[in-house]
Parts: structure tokens; C-alpha cells; sequence
């Protein structure tokens, strides 16, 4: 006979059956129906309904029937924590009982219902089973003053319950031993005051030393766990503990053998590093790391992830192992990456033979991210071991030879990384890398073929047809791609300044006039002042010698391993990240490796290497000049002068100092402080434009809103120098909406010295459209008698939502699935403090509509959409859970540049 | 430090049966699981652990169920992949197998157990023996009210007190199983002996048992390092052995659990000779056909004798017309592995083999490029070890001072034994 009978009640009336079957008289039946329920919230249908009936069922002789309801205790007291004060009668009953394990079970159980009321009553019966005669009932209560400790932290403190689980510390059965520490630590991780609740003297470490021979396994993880916490008064203590850890290593258990390790790890820090024990300990760790290799795949992920730790911290460990770090072709392919990682790390002028020939194997395999990767190990190895770099050149042009396509991009990648460690030595394969020039599709390759090409363009007879060929399309390229062909194109002009003066010019002009790349102007400007200056600066810039690229690639920052090494086992050395990048809470103690007594810990520890992600090293290659020294001077250059704010723009570019515009892009959002606005739309506050320091003595304090299907400039002008102000007139720069004044500027005129005067310019969308960064920004001039002056502003996005954005509801739902997935952006709304029904009035007041409001599952999922000015529509869909003021905001579009824009109008909209 | 929820789902990620810990993360925070499992694997970025803004998700995969652990902290991760094969090892022995059904069909218990094995996040008793004395499937009547078995807290938590059998006997098998990978050039790239001493205990009482190997260490520290020994690179060992008192003098003692476990693994990476070596010619003629030769070639002495020997192909996945020919054993096309098998049942030492293989190949190419997967090969290799481990006693004291029979049986196995083709 089995459960699955439980299952099968469709019956409507089904929650009134079985309440008459709970209160039935007969024990079996009364059994059966419980088994019911269970077999119903195992299934997700709500049962909380009959709460009182299953609660009355709790004072049973039958364990069976007494866990079922426990359970179901536990699954709905929450939602009902008046009536779970029905149930504290019997638990207090049951944690007397004769038989220990309804004991344990009651004061378990108890632990797990998280309602305040019941936990008062909690107190008395914890501290008889933490003095149980039974060691399973105090184990149980050892692990419960952390349940409590987690509801009501005040409380453990208030009742001496750190006291009695202190003393259990000394128990002399080693499970109450190791759930006492287990509980301790969690208490002291959680510790409100950051600081350990009970510290650890060398006398409990010993008791705790003495309970890991003889608890389970699990038990023993908590100790060693705690003890990695610890830090020994000197050396000799250190030494003590290591060695009565040492057996742990021959532990089945991979969590067993990984957490001594840590300890260990940790401990020989305190230990002279040429100390005869060092090295045998040294010499110990190796094989349980190798043996947690034919370990299950997911184990064998962590003990990769961390043996990456360990061979940064101490690269001795493991320097014979290369070979079990082999990929096997049925290996998962997360632990095919990671073993790769690990061979690189280990590579050496000893093995690299070996390495060599493994990473060609997987050259040739059929996983496109792993072979990419052991192509890119193969350029590595060769930066590495300087002896093997020839060999990796020639594997390397093997590997391009056979013309499938990613490794031969791959390839090229890496070859640039070899060019620039071992200049003016491989260059005479430039001619066969050339020859693939056409069938470069990913940015990076393109970028690092034509780096290559700058870089020897005076060996390269072609060079400047190469490179004039990929000018073609530059405004189709990627952004690598443009920066190292604007570079790439300027180094072959100072080398070969003759014939290449019109490319050069070319290529300038493309970078400057065409492209809304801030990135890109700034390196075409500086370029060209640079050549038209001096060219001998130039030179001395351009062409300077590069700074040597590291050995070691992805090194983590000694400050970090030392960190993480500390964590060995635990999640943050799976991210290689500390934890409070990932966990919520307290910022917490930063764990750190403990000083050896003679002061040398940091001898031994490998220099800070960069860590230069690939494209970072391109542009830096850029970047490594000093812009500070050649002299710009701005007027000599003539750049392309169009319209009335070009000039401006070029004093944008030479002055740092832009209190203007860095306050408005900053503040904006920030500075709204409970101020309602009077129009219904939401509008923020005026905020400083035009300081009148920048001003020429005009202060203009501004802000945008929507009325009537009108977007209007609100602006205070105000006359702060000593001499009355006319002739005010104003022009927008081309910006990403087209935004245009829809009639001239209307101010008082003359505007007489600290007069002040209100005014709101309507404004049209009718103007030129040029993409802005960010795209809500928007660059003014105002002119009056004084002068022209110029300044830059946020415009709220809210004031491009149109009055008809509401979406037939067929059609949303058609577009919301036509959208792909990688349209999709998602943001947190923090802190708001509106509920459902105030969300949609806010939002259906700024032109947001609210097209489906659904109840899933106990959170609001509201549909919105709306329409910009341009025609683009949005789609919103709002996650509200009751109680939470954070807010999902997923959005889906097809202009996916404005979504930070729609979010950010979200966030001050609920916010005002 | 912990987990916070253990879920079990099924291959389409529907919860089958869950049991919260410790309330701090949402229950329906499951619902993610799938989908970001999806995204992920559709990246080609799956790993075991998947992060989410509430979480992080640890999850392994059997039967087509997912086992999920949810922990929002920094915990031990490494203990909880070994807990979740751990429940999963659990409830496979108490049901047989564990998968939908099973789970089903034992719902009640399957809760108890969790109640049991885990608290608060923390694994507490996780031996399936011992769980089973007071976790049983069929309801507890009033009558015999189950008590705690004492080794739930004893220091000996793997063994029941008051076993009694008639007749006292012990089987300890020694496994020996040999991991390879060789190049397609012939060398060998990579070669280890990964060993394991199983025990059957049919014993009564508390008995104190002793085992004794020809270690390297203990001969050398002992003056017997003349004799022929084995040097023990990795040892690991179950719960049972005194890990203190073999870290001092390398002697194994140890009360054993009741029935069958593993008592201990270690590990060898000598060179070793390829027990079975395997010569392959791949002829491939695009668009026609694709032809195999391969010679087999047993590398161990004449009077030993591999059984149920399998030497394992990949084929093309579109290969069509298989036809074999072979001086021994039997080949066998096995379309759905994309595979052949040619099984040889008994194999002597110093001999040689050869088999000719010829599929036809369609003439449209075959538009994914399928990688060059080694030729595994399985064997069984009995009364014989390629360490050279060798049991010297096994000593069984009990305080009733009964006599007890000792069995012992080797056997090397294949491993991983992969051989990389052209």
C-alpha cells in the first residue's frame, strides 16, 4: 500500500470532508485525513482553513500523526499565529514527554514556527532539554537556541542561553559538542555588534580538538569550520592544531577533507615558511586535492574552484599534478573551464610540452567555448614560459591553418598578446594573418588584427590599403574596433607620414564630425590637435613604448586571495568574491589570513599583476600616454564649426570644471525631497542650471513638465550681475527627441539687476534628432546683451509620455511576446511606499496605463504601457509584493536605450 | 552557514515535495529555478550553482529529478553538494530507487527523513542503518513506540548495539579499478589505480577488527622495507576508522558497521602498463562510408584472464549498414549511443585480437561536427591486482571471544580508461 492514494481527493467540496474527517472519533480515520492534508500542501493547495482541526489532532500518542501535524504546523503557523498559541499547550506537554525523541521533536519543532507569541514560551522548556539527560534531546536544544537566536536575538541574550550553550561546549557526548559549535558560529556570523558572541580560548579549542575525533562527519565540519575562526596565540599553537587536523585529510568526506585544508591552509601562515614542517605539510595536501577529482562532477566543481585558490596561494602544493588536471572528454563542461584555468596556472618550463599538446587536442574539439578557451591558453602559455613562446606561435599557426573560423579569431587575438611581450620577434607571420583579414567577424579579432597592423605598419607594405579597407564601414563597426583603427591609422601616418596623409585625415574626420561616441571624439580630438600642434609629441605619444604586459593573467588581488582563502569551501571561493558582495545583512568582518610572528608573510606573496581583460589591454594601449603633458590648445585646432554651439562644445571639451552640467545630471533625481509639485503630472523641482558664477552674473534655475500634451521649460532666470539684461534669446543643440522651442524665449525686458523672472518656453519635437548621452540630456545656449552661454540639462523622461499610450490589450500582450528576450531590462524600485491601487493613479497621471492588473501567487503583477514622443512604445510590468517597498520593474522595448530613462521617471514618479 | 530549503523536482521543475529550514528566503523563490536553469544552459554557462537576487541555488541532478538546496548566506558549499548526494543515497536505500513515483508513493516518510537528516539547516544523522531502526515505513503503532537507536549520539553512531549472528563471517573485497587516458599516438598520457576495500560484516556484538596491508610506510617504519609493498598514495576512510591512530602508526582499526560499506579508497598514479591496449585505424570517406580496424591486445600475465571484456566506438551519429567482422567475441551496433560494443567474454593474458568494422555514410553532410569521443574499454580482471596490495591479516576481537571467518577477493576493473583516436 502506498501514500500516493493521498493524492487522488479532486472532490469540490473536498476542505469541508475533511474537516469532518479531522474531527472524526476514530483514530484511523482521523489519521488517513491528516495524511490528506499533508498530501495537499504537498502539492501546493492551501490549507490553511483548517487550522483549528488539524491543531486539535496534535495530542496523539501515535509519532506518525504527532510529525504530520508538526509539519503542517510549521508550513501555516505564520499565516496563523493567533491559533498557533492553540498549539504551545501541547508542545510544552511533549517537551516532558518520557520518550526523548517527542522531546527533541517538540523543542525542534518549536524552534521552526517563527511567530514572536509562541516564542515566550519557547524559554522555559529549551532550558530543561539543554540540560536533557538525553544527548539527542540536547543536541537538538543546542541547535534551537540559534533558531531563537534568529527570531529574537535580545532573547538568548536575556535568558543566559549563550551560557548554557557554552557549557555544552564541554559535553562529553561530541554530537552535542559539534551542534553547540554549530549554533555559536552561526550566532556569532549574525552577531548584530559584528563582534564574536563567545570568544574561543586555547582551552575550548582543545575540547573541540578531542570532539572531532569522535562525532560524524557533519559534526566534524562544524568544527573544523570554527576552528578556521580561531587564531592561535603563537606558532607552537598553530603547529599543535595542524597536526591534530592532519588525519582529517584521509576523511571520506570531501567537506571534511576540504574544511581542514582551510584550516590548515589558513594556519601555516603562522609558520616559519622554511620550516621542516611546512614542507611535509606542504607535501600532504597534494593528493587528498587530487583525490577530490574522482569525486561526483558538482564536487569536483567546488574543489576546482578552490584548488584555483590554493595554487595562487601556494603554488608549490600542487606544481607536480598537471596531469590530473587533464580534461576527459566526458567531463561536464564547467569543470573542463576550470580544469583548463588550473593548467594554466600550473604551466612551466618543466610541463609545457605536455600542456602544449593537451591544448592542441582541445583545439580541435567541438565545444565552441572551450576550444576558444584553449586557444587562448595556448597565447597564454606562451607569455608565461618565454622558452615555449616559438612552439605556441607555431601550434598557434597550426591552429589557424585548419580555417574554422573562431579558433582562427581566437588565434589572432592572442597572437597580439605574444606581439606585444615578445616584440620584433614573430613578426614574419604577419603576411599569413593577413590572409585571414576577410574572414574576421568578432570585434576583438578585427581590433586586435588591426592593431597588429599599426603596429608594424612599416613592415607592412599594404598597410594602408588593409586598414582603408575596414574604413569603409567604420561607422558599422564596434566601438574596439573604431578606437584601434582611428589609433592604428594615426601610427601609420607618423610612420609613413608621405602617402597616408588623406587616410589620416579621413579617418579623423569620421572619428570627430560622424560619430556620437564620446569615447571616440575625445581620442579623434586629441589626435588631431596633437598632430597639427607637434607632431614630434605626437610621435613620443603615440608611439611610446608599452608597458610590459603580466605574466600571470587573472591573478585575484592578494588582498582578495588572502580573503577567500579564509573562505575555502564556502560559497564566496565558488564566486571568488567575499561575501558581502553576495550576502545581505551587516557588512560583516572581513576575514583575513593571520601574520606570520617574524613579520615575512608578504614576501612570498606574488606581486599585484593588472588583470587585463582583453579589451581593456587595446585601449589601454591608447591610454598609457600621459594626457596631461602634450599642450592642447584649443583654438588652434579649426574644428568643424556648424552650428552656433559648436564652439561651445569645444569649451565642454577643454574645461574640467562643469558645475552646470555635472549638478544637473547628478541631482536630478536625488534631490527630490517631498516636494508635491502643482501640476497633476509629475514634474521635479527646479533645479541650478546656469550657476551665475558660469553665467556672466545669469542664474537660471529650471525643470520640465507636461501639461496638456505640452512639454514646456520652466525656468526662473534671475539678473545677479550689476547691470540690466536684454535681448535674451535661446536654441537647443540637435538632441536624441528632436526637442525644439516652440516659440522664442519670452523674458522681461530689460532684466534689471537681482530681478527675477518666471518663464515657460513650450517646446516642440519637431527638431533634429542626434543621440545624446545619456539620452535624456539636452545642451542649451541662451544668448543676451552679455554673451552667448551654455549649459547642460536632464530632461525627465516622463515629459515624453504621450496621452495616447494606452495599448489594446490583445496588442500588448501580442507585442510583449513579439519583443525578444534580450529586450528585456529589469529594475529594482526601492523603497516605495505606494500600494497597487496608488501605483496606477500615479502612473495613469504621467501618461503610464495600466493595461492588466493579476494576482499571482500572493504579489500584484501590474501591465503598463506607454508611448514616447517618437513613436516608440514601452511595455512595463510591475512585480508589487505586499510588504515589500522594493518593487520589480521589467520593461520591454525596442529602443532599449531609453529604458534606464523610463526607469529612472518610474522611480520619481512613486517617489513624489 | 547552511541551507536554508531542500526542494525535490521533477524534469520540468515542478516541486514534488520540499520542506523549508530556516524562512528565510521565499518558498516561491523555486519558481526561478527553471528558467534561469534554461537561460543558463542555453549560454553554454551552466555551472552547479545558480545565483539569483534572493539566492543562491545549489542543485544536483538524478533520475530526472533535481535535488535544490537554497542557502541566502556564505555557506559550506562543499558540504552541501556532499549532503545532497547524501539524501539522495539515503532515500535510494530506503526505496530502491528514487525518482517521481517512489517520492509519491512515500510522501510521509520522505518528510520524517528530512526532518531527520537536516535541522535548522545543519545535517544531522545522515546513516541510512541506522535511520531505519527508528524512521520506518510502515506507521508506528501505539504498542511499540520507536525509541532513538543509541548510536544516533554515540560515539560509534554507525553501529547498533546487540547484533547477533550464527555464524561470524567478513568478505573484504578488494577493488582495484584503473583510470587511463592515452594519446592517439599511443603514449599514456595519464594513468592512476583508484582502490576500494569493500566489507560484507556478518558480526555479532561490538567487535574491535584490524586490518593489515603491505604499506610502504608501515614496512619501512617497521625494517621491513625489503619486502614487497605498496606504497598508498591517498587514503580515505569510512567514519569507522581511527583516523588519529592510523595518522600515528598507519594501523587501521575500526568497529564496523553492520552489512556492506566501503571501508577505505586510495589512490596509486604510477605508470602503468595499459592492462588492455587498443590499436585503432579510422578510415573516414566523406559522403560514403567510414571503416574501422582494431587490434586488441591483453597486457598481463598468461595465466590471468580478463572477463565480459567491452571495447566501446563511437560511431558517426548518421552511420548507417553496419558490418562487422571479428576473430573473437561478438560486435554489436548500438544505434541509440551511437556506438559499437564488441564484447570479448573471456580475454587470457598475451593475446591479441582483431575486429574490422564498416558503416556507410549519407552523402549530405551532416551539418553539426561531432568530435572524436576516445574508445572506452571495460574489463574485469579477477584474483589479481595491479598494485601488488595484498591483505595480511584481518583480526577480529570481540569480548565474547568468538571465532570469526575472514573472505578475501581481488579484482581489477577498468576505471576510466579512455584511449583518444585520430
Amino acid at each position: 500500500m502506498t501514500d500516493s492514494k493521498y493524492f487522488t481527493t479532486t472532490k469540490k467540496g473536498e476542505i469541508f470532508e475533511l474537516k469532518s474527517e479531522l474531527n472524526s472519533d476514530k483514530k484511523e480515520k482521523k489519521r488517513e485525513a491528516v495524511k490528506k492534508v499533508i498530501a495537499s500542501m504537498t502539492v501546493g493547495k492551501d490549507v490553511s482553513a483548517l487550522f483549528p482541526d488539524v491543531v486539535n489532532c496534535m495530542q496523539t500518542d501515535n509519532l506518525e500523526l504527532k510529525k504530520l501535524v508538526y509539519l503542517y504546523l510549521m508550513n501555516y503557523a505564520k499565516s496563523n499565529p493567533d491559533m498557533a498559541i492553540m498549539a504551545v499547550n501541547t508542545f510544552v506537554k511533549d517537551c516532558e514527554d518520557p520518550n526523548p525523541l517527542i522531546r527533541a521533536l517538540a523543542v525542534r519543532t518549536m524552534g521552526c514556527i517563527r511567530v514572536e507569541k509562541i516564542t515566550e514560551y519557547l524559554c522555559e522548556p529549551l532550558r530543561k532539554c539543554l540540560r536533557d539527560e538525553d544527548p539527542y534531546v540536547r543536541k537538538t536544544a543546542a541547535v534551537c537556541v540559534a533558531k531563537l537566536y534568529d527570531i529574537n536575538a535580545q532573547l538568548v541574550d536575556d535568558q543566559g542561553f549563550l551560557e548554557q550553550l557554552k557549557e555544552l561546549l564541554s559535553d562529553s557526548n561530541p554530537m552535542v559538542v559539534a551542534n553547540a559549535v554549530a549554533a555559536l558560529s552561526e550566532m556569532n556570523e549574525a552577531s548584530i555588534t559584528g563582534s564574536p558572541l563567545i570568544e574561543m580560548n586555547s582551552q575550548t579549542i582543545n575540547k573541540l580538538l578531542t570532539a572531532l575525533n569522535e562525532c560524524t562527519e557533519w559534526g566534524q565540519v562544524f568544527i573544523l569550520d570554527s576552528l578556521a575562526n580561531y587564531s592561535p596565540k603563537d606558532d607552537r599553537e598553530a603547529q599543535s592544531i595542524c597536526e591534530r587536523i592532519t588525519p582529517r585529510l584521509a576523511h571520506a568526506n570531501a567537506a571534511v577533507v576540504l574544511s581542514a585544508i582551510k584550516v590548515l591552509m589558513k594556519l601555516m601562515e603562522m609558520l616559519p615558511t622554511d620550516s621542516d614542517f611546512v614542507t611535509t605539510l606542504t607535501k600532504k595536501l597534494a593528493p587528498p586535492l587530487v583525490t577530490l577529482l574522482s569525486t561526483e562532477p558538482e564536487v569536483q566543481y567546488v574543489a576546482l574552484r578552490n584548488i584555483n585558490l590554493i595554487v595562487q596561494k601556494r603554488p608549490d602544493i600542487l606544481k607536480h599534478e598537471m596531469k590530473v588536471f587533464f580534461v576527459k572528454y566526458n567531463d561536464p563542461i564547467y569543470v573542463k573551464l576550470e580544469k583548463l584555468d588550473i593548467m594554466i596556472r600550473l604551466a612551466s618550463q618543466a610541463n609545457i610540452a605536455q600542456v602544449l599538446s593537451e591544448l592542441k587536442e582541445y583545439a580541435t574539439e567541438v565545444d565552441v567555448d572551450f576550444v576558444r578557451k584553449a586557444v587562448r591558453a595556448i597565447g597564454r602559455c606562451a607569455i608565461k614560459v618565454e622558452q615555449s613562446a616559438e612552439r605556441c606561435v607555431s601550434t598557434l599557426l597550426d591552429l589557424i591553418q585548419t580555417k574554422v573560423n573562431y579558433v582562427v579569431q581566437e588565434a589572432i587575438v592572442v597572437i597580439k598578446d605574444i606581439f606585444r611581450k615578445y616584440p620584433n620577434k614573430y613578426e614574419s607571420i604577419i603576411s599569413l594573418l593577413c590572409e585571414n583579414l576577410d574572414t574576421l567577424d568578432e570585434p576583438e579579432a578585427r581590433a586586435s588584427m588591426i592593431w597588429i597592423i599599426g603596429e608594424y605598419a612599416e613592415r607592412i607594405d599594404n598597410a594602408d590599403e588593409l586598414l582603408e579597407s575596414f574604413l569603409e564601414g567604420f561607422h558599422d563597426e564596434n566601438t574596439q574596433v573604431q578606437l584601434q583603427l582611428l589609433t592604428a591609422i594615426v601610427k601609420l601616418f607618423l610612420k609613413r607620414p608621405t602617402d597616408t596623409q588623406e587616410l589620416v585625415q579621413q579617418v579623423l574626420s569620421l572619428a570627430t564630425q560622424d560619430s556620437d561616441n564620446p569615447d571616440l571624439r575625445d581620442r579623434g580630438f586629441i589626435y588631431w590637435r596633437l598632430l597639427s600642434t607637434d607632431p614630434g609629441a605626437a610621435k613620443d605619444v603615440v608611439l611610446a613604448e608599452k608597458p610590459l604586459i603580466s605574466e600571470e593573467t587573472d591573478l585575484l588581488e592578494p588582498t582578495l586571495l588572502d580573503e577567500l582563502v579564509c573562505h575555502i569551501s564556502s560559497l564566496a571561493s565558488v564566486y571568488h568574491k567575499p561575501p558581502n558582495a553576495f550576502v545581505e545583512g551587516r557588512p560583516g568582518l572581513r576575514k583575513s589570513l593571520p601574520a606570520r610572528n617574524e613579520n615575512t608573510s608578504a614576501s612570498n606573496v606574488p606581486q599585484a599583476a593588472v588583470i587585463p581583460a582583453p579589451q581593456e589591454s587595446l585601449i589601454g594601449d591608447l591610454l598609457s600616454m600621459d594626457l596631461t603633458t602634450p599642450a592642447v590648445v584649443p583654438t588652434s585646432v579649426q574644428p568643424p564649426s556648424v552650428d552656433l554651439l559648436a564652439s561651445g562644445l569645444d569649451s565642454l571639451l577643454t574645461t574640467s570644471d562643469l558645475p552646470a552640467a555635472s549638478s544637473s545630471n547628478t541631482g536630478l533625481l536625488g534631490d527630490i525631497f517631498g516636494f508635491t509639485p502643482t501640476p497633476v503630472s509629475y514634474s521635479p523641482p527646479k533645479q541650478l542650471w546656469l550657476p551665475s558664477e558660469n553665467g556672466k552674473g545669469l542664474e537660471i534655475m529650471g525643470t520640465f513638465s507636461r501639461k496638456n500634451g505640452q512639454i514646456s521649460m520652466d525656468m526662473t532666470l534671475k539678473n545677479k550681475a550689476m547691470q540690466p539684461m536684454s535681448g535674451f534669446a535661446i536654441q537647443l543643440n540637435k538632441n536624441s527627441f528632436g526637442l525644439t522651442p516652440a516659440r522664442p524665449l519670452q523674458v522681461l525686458n530689460p532684466l534689471l539687476p537681482t530681478a527675477s523672472y518666471e518663464t515657460s518656453l513650450p517646446l516642440a519635437t519637431t527638431g533634429l534628432v542626434q543621440r545624446m548621452e545619456p539620452i535624456t540630456n539636452l545642451q542649451v545656449a541662451i544668448k543676451n546683451n552679455i554673451d552667448v552661454l551654455y549649459y547642460a540639462c536632464i530632461i525627465p523622461m516622463n515629459v515624453f509620455f504621450i496621452e495616447d499610450g494606452q495599448m489594446d490589450k490583445r496588442v500588448f500582450l501580442k507585442t510583449w511576446k513579439d519583443i525578444p528576450a534580450e529586450n528585456e531590462v529589469q529594475f529594482t524600485l526601492k523603497n516605495v511606499l505606494c500600494n497597487t491601487e496608488a501605483i496606477v493613479l500615479k502612473m495613469s497621471q504621467n501618461n503610464v496605463f495600466t493595461i492588466a492588473k493579476r494576482h499571482v501567487e500572493g504579489q500584484d503583477m501590474l501591465y503598463q504601457s506607454l508611448k514616447l514622443t517618437n513613436g516608440n512604445w514601452v511595455l512595463n510590468e510591475l512585480k508589487i509584493q505586499p510588504g515589500n517597498p522594493n518593487i520589480t520593474l521589467s520593461l520591454k522595448l525596442l529602443a532599449i536605450e531609453v529604458a534606464q530613462g523610463v526607469f529612472q521617471a518610474y522611480d520619481a514618479i512613486l517617489h513624489s | 552557514m547552511s541551507a536554508s530549503a531542500i526542494y525535490i523536482l521533477d524534469v520540468k521543475g515542478k516541486v514534488l515535495i520540499s520542506r523549508n529550514y530556516r524562512g528565510d528566503i521565499a518558498p516561491n523563490v523555486i519558481e526561478k529555478f527553471m528558467p534561469l536553469l534554461m537561460e543558463k544552459e542555453e549560454e553554454g554557462s551552466l555551472t552547479p550553482l545558480l545565483q539569483t537576487e534572493e539566492c543562491t541555488f545549489t542543485y544536483i541532478k538524478c533520475n530526472n529529478l533535481y535535488v535544490v538546496s537554497t542557502t541566502k548566506k556564505n555557506a559550506n558549499i562543499m558540504l552541501v553538494f556532499v549532503f545532497l548526494h547524501k539524501i539522495v543515497r539515503v532515500m535510494n536505500e530506503y526505496f530502491k530507487e528514487i525518482e517521481e513515483e517512489s517520492i509519491r508513493d512515500n510522501f510521509v516518510v520522505i518528510y520524517e527523513l528530512l526532518d531527520e537528516l537536516l535541522d535548522f539547516g545543519y545535517p544531522q544523522t545522515t546513516d541510512s542503518k541506522i535511520l531505519q531502526e527508528y524512521i520506518t515505513q510502515d506507521g508506528h503503532k501505539l504498542e511499540i513506540q520507536p525509541r532513538i537507536p543509541m548510536a544516533v549520539t554515540n560515539a560509534v553512531s554507525w553501529r547498533s548495539e546487540g547484533l547477533k549472528y550464527r555464524k561470524n563471517e567478513v568478505f573484504l573485497d578488494v577493488i582495484e579499478s584503473v583510470n587511463l587516458l592515452a594519446s592517439a599516438n599511443g603514449n599514456v598520457l595519464r594513468s592512476e589505480i583508484v582502490g576500494s576495500i569493500k566489507m560484507r560484516v556478518y558480526l555479532s556484538g561490538m567487535p574491535e577488527l584490524r586490518l593489515g596491508l603491505n604499506d610502504k610506510v608501515l614496512f619501512e617504519s617497521t625494517g621491513r622495507g625489503k619486502s614487497k609493498s605498496v606504497e598508498l598514495e591517498d587514503v580515505k576512510f569510512h567514519q569507522c576508522v581511527r583516523l588519529s591512530r592510523f595518522e600515528n602508526d598507519r594501523t587501521i582499526s575500526f568497529i564496523p558497521p553492520d552489512g556492506e560499506f566501503d571501508l577505505m579508497t586510495y589512490r596509486l598514479s604510477t605508470h602503468i602498463k595499459p592492462l588492455i591496449w587498443i590499436e585503432s585505424v579510422i578510415e573516414r570517406h566523406a559522403h560514403s562510408r567510414v571503416e574501422y580496424i582494431v587490434k586488441a591486445k591483453s597486457q598481463f600475465k598468461r595465466r590471468s584472464t580478463a572477463n565480459n571484456v567491452e571495447v566501446v566506438i563511437q560511431v558517426p551519429m548518421d552511420a548507417d549498414s553496419p558490418k562487422f567482422k571479428t576473430t573473437v567475441g561478438s560486435v554489436k551496433y548500438m544505434p541509440e549511443q551511437n556506438s559499437l560494443v564488441w564484447s570479448i567474454k573471456s580475454f587470457p593474458g598475451g593475446k591479441e585480437y582483431l575486429m574490422r568494422a564498416h558503416f556507410g555514410l549519407p552523402s549530405v553532410e551532416n551539418e553539426e561536427t561531432e568530435g572524436r569521443p576516445p574508445i572506452q574499454v571495460r574489463f574485469e580482471i579477477p584474483y589479481f591486482t595491479t598494485s601488488g596490495i595484498q591483505v595480511r591479516y584481518l583480526k577480529i576481537i570481540e569480548k565474547s571471544g568468538y571465532q570469526a571467518l575472514p573472505w578475501v577477493r581481488y579484482i581489477t576493473q577498468n576505471g576510466d580508461y579512455q584511449l583518444r583516436t585520430n
